[in-house]
């Protein structure tokens, strides 16, 4: 469990994270979203112990990042957004000296560092000098030296950045089985990558909280793209017809659909818009109206 | 204890698998070979000259023509490459990000600091080894005496430990590494002058001055003189240099 309260970050004049509170659950996996520059990797930092606050608290199951840094140390497992590898070592000598890092017994060592590469495939350039491993396995590569002393907490920074898609859905997947074991944070600035891997999400702009959402609340909204202006009859004709729809407005070619529960099924919504003619482009999840939405009202008040 | 051994052991591989230490090393034997050579030379001159003048062969002294001045001209080898052996330890870590890997481990500051200094002396202690070959060949062609070359490495090796300790301070303070070569370079080639200003200046300041030089300690271990006071004032320049290091540490944290 992840608490952080009022925490504020001070660079120079600049204030890098300004009053930031959320809360993170045991088991679940929350993202970091926003700009580049918003406090994302401040706000990691911190939580690892890397930086300390200069004002609130940040607390991984109940003990504070301030008052018991070592204790924090052996709980957090980290991924920094550039990989902190060692390109002359091979990966099995890095992976060994992290697990040393971490204060692992010595004959668990060899234990810990199979189970890594297990989990995140790294076999095949296992013997290798980290210096000649692809960017695809290099990254692997940092989830697993940050998961080799099994953390109770998971802060990834940018985990997929700079990856192809094949890539990407790897560390997703990787990502996603890390739920059994650990509480996980993930930065990232692409909102797919927080619908389909995330329980949640905090928004962070210029230092500051725009907003907390959960799976719930995104999972209730959804914009429907079409090829055309959608008549507004139809959209009218939505919630009538699925007792599940809330609220359906058409705006051109966007059709905003309100759900009262997040949707098990989209198909029969779908279908049926196919069927009154609307040839359909693009279905977007509606943490990205949430986050337009977020974003726009902090714009307004600027 | 097992966590400085960690770090020395990573720092130890990060050495012997690039070219910087073979490359240092080489150099080191070349250069010192050059130096022991000509002064060997010079040194048979010499003791040509004294025995046609009459000089009794047994009053010529091989630790002294010969030992005394290599091991002095060794310490300028040495001011100019143990920076270069020292400067990536903690600026390198820092360019490559790998320092927060190092800083968001359990690991203490402490046991960082001394694992990259003992990998550095280990490194240093080899070289310094090497050079040895160099005294077996006077073993085999003449007859010096062993004691004051065993005090006289003992010198060099202190020596060297300082110079190793200020370029980690100096190498914490930057992620370039060419910076901190120069930074080490230029306060290692400072303390060594310091005592010429104190040449011409009043009692206490020249005697302040003449203490903080290194010539002056280092001068005593060449001659095979051990005096406490030698081995004292290296030891608290290591210590110093490994706790500004230290310092600079919790600066960075709190700043």
């Amino acid at each position: 469990m992840i608490q952080v309260e009022h925490l504020s970050k001070k660079f120079a004049n600049v204030l890098a994270v300004n009053d930031i509170s959320f809360q993170v659950e045991k088991g679940r996996i929350w993202g970091f979203l926003g700009p580049n520059g918003a406090g994302k990797t401040t706000t990691m930092r911190i939580l690892t112990g890397y930086l300390p606050p200069n004002d609130g608290r940040a607390l991984i199951n109940g003990i504070d990042v301030n008052e018991d840094l070592r204790s924090i140390q052996k709980m957090v497992g980290y991924l920094p957004e550039i990989v902190p590898v060692y390109g002359e070592l091979t990966v099995k000598e890095y992976l060994r000296f992290v697990a040393e890092l971490n204060g692992l017994e010595r004959k668990k060592i060899g234990y810990a560092v199979d189970r890594v590469v297990e989990k995140t495939s790294l076999q095949g350039v296992y013997g290798r000098l980290v210096r000649n491993i692809s960017r695809g396995f290099r990254q692997r590569l940092g989830l697993a030296q940050a998961i080799i002393h099994e953390p109770a907490v998971l802060i990834l920074d940018e985990p997929t950045i700079g990856l192809d898609p094949a890539q990407i859905i790897e560390i997703r997947e990787m990502i996603r089985s890390f739920r059994e074991s650990a509480t996980v944070i993930l930065s990232s600035h692409i909102l797919a990558e927080i619908t389909q891997v995330c329980d949640g999400a905090v928004i962070i702009k210029e230092g500051r909280l725009l907003a907390t959402l959960t799976r719930d609340e995104w999972g209730k909204s959804l914009e429907i793209v079409a090829a055309a202006p959608v008549d507004a009859a139809i959209a009218a004709g939505l919630a009538p017809a699925f007792p599940a729809v809330s609220e359906a407005r058409a705006e051109g070619p966007l059709l905003r659909l309100e759900f009262k529960e997040p949707p098990e099924d989209l198909n029969p919504i779908l279908m049926h818009l196919v069927q009154k003619g609307v040839s359909i482009r693009e279905v977007k999840a509606g943490l990205e109206a949430l986050y337009m939405k977020a974003i726009l009202a902090e714009e307004g008040r600027a | 204890m097992r966590s400085v051994w960690i770090i020395a052991k990573k720092e130890l591989k990060t050495y012997l698998y690039s070219p910087i230490a073979y490359i240092l090393t080489a150099f080191f034997l070349l250069v010192a070979g050059f130096f022991y050579y000509s002064i060997l030379s010079w040194a048979n001159e010499q003791t040509m000259r004294l025995l046609q003048s009459g000089y009794p062969i047994d009053r010529v002294n091989i630790n002294q023509m010969l030992f005394e001045p290599f091991f002095n001209n060794m310490t300028v080898i040495l001011m100019f490459l143990l920076p270069l052996l020292t400067m990536r330890l903690f600026a390198d870590e820092k360019k490559m990000r790998t320092e927060e890997l190092l800083l968001t481990s359990p690991l203490r500051p402490t046991a960082l600091i001394l694992g990259k200094y003992l990998a550095a002396l280990i490194i240093y202690a080899i070289i310094l080894l090497l050079t040895a070959t160099f005294a077996v060949f006077a073993f085999v062609h003449g007859n010096p005496e062993v004691a004051p070359l065993l005090t006289a490495y003992l010198g060099l090796f202190l020596l060297g430990a300082v110079f190793i300790a200020i370029g980690l301070f100096a190498s914490s303070l930057t992620e370039n590494q060419v910076i901190a070569a120069a930074v080490s370079f230029s306060v290692i080639l400072l303390i060594w002058v310091v005592s010429w200003v104190g040449e011409s200046g009043p009692g206490a300041w020249r005697a302040i001055l003449t203490y903080l030089s290194f010539f002056t300690h280092f001068k005593n271990m060449v001659t095979g003189v051990i005096d406490t006071q030698d081995i004292v004032y290296f030891l608290s320049f290591i210590f110093l240099g490994l706790y500004l290091t230290r310092s600079v540490f919790e600066f960075r944290r709190w700043r």
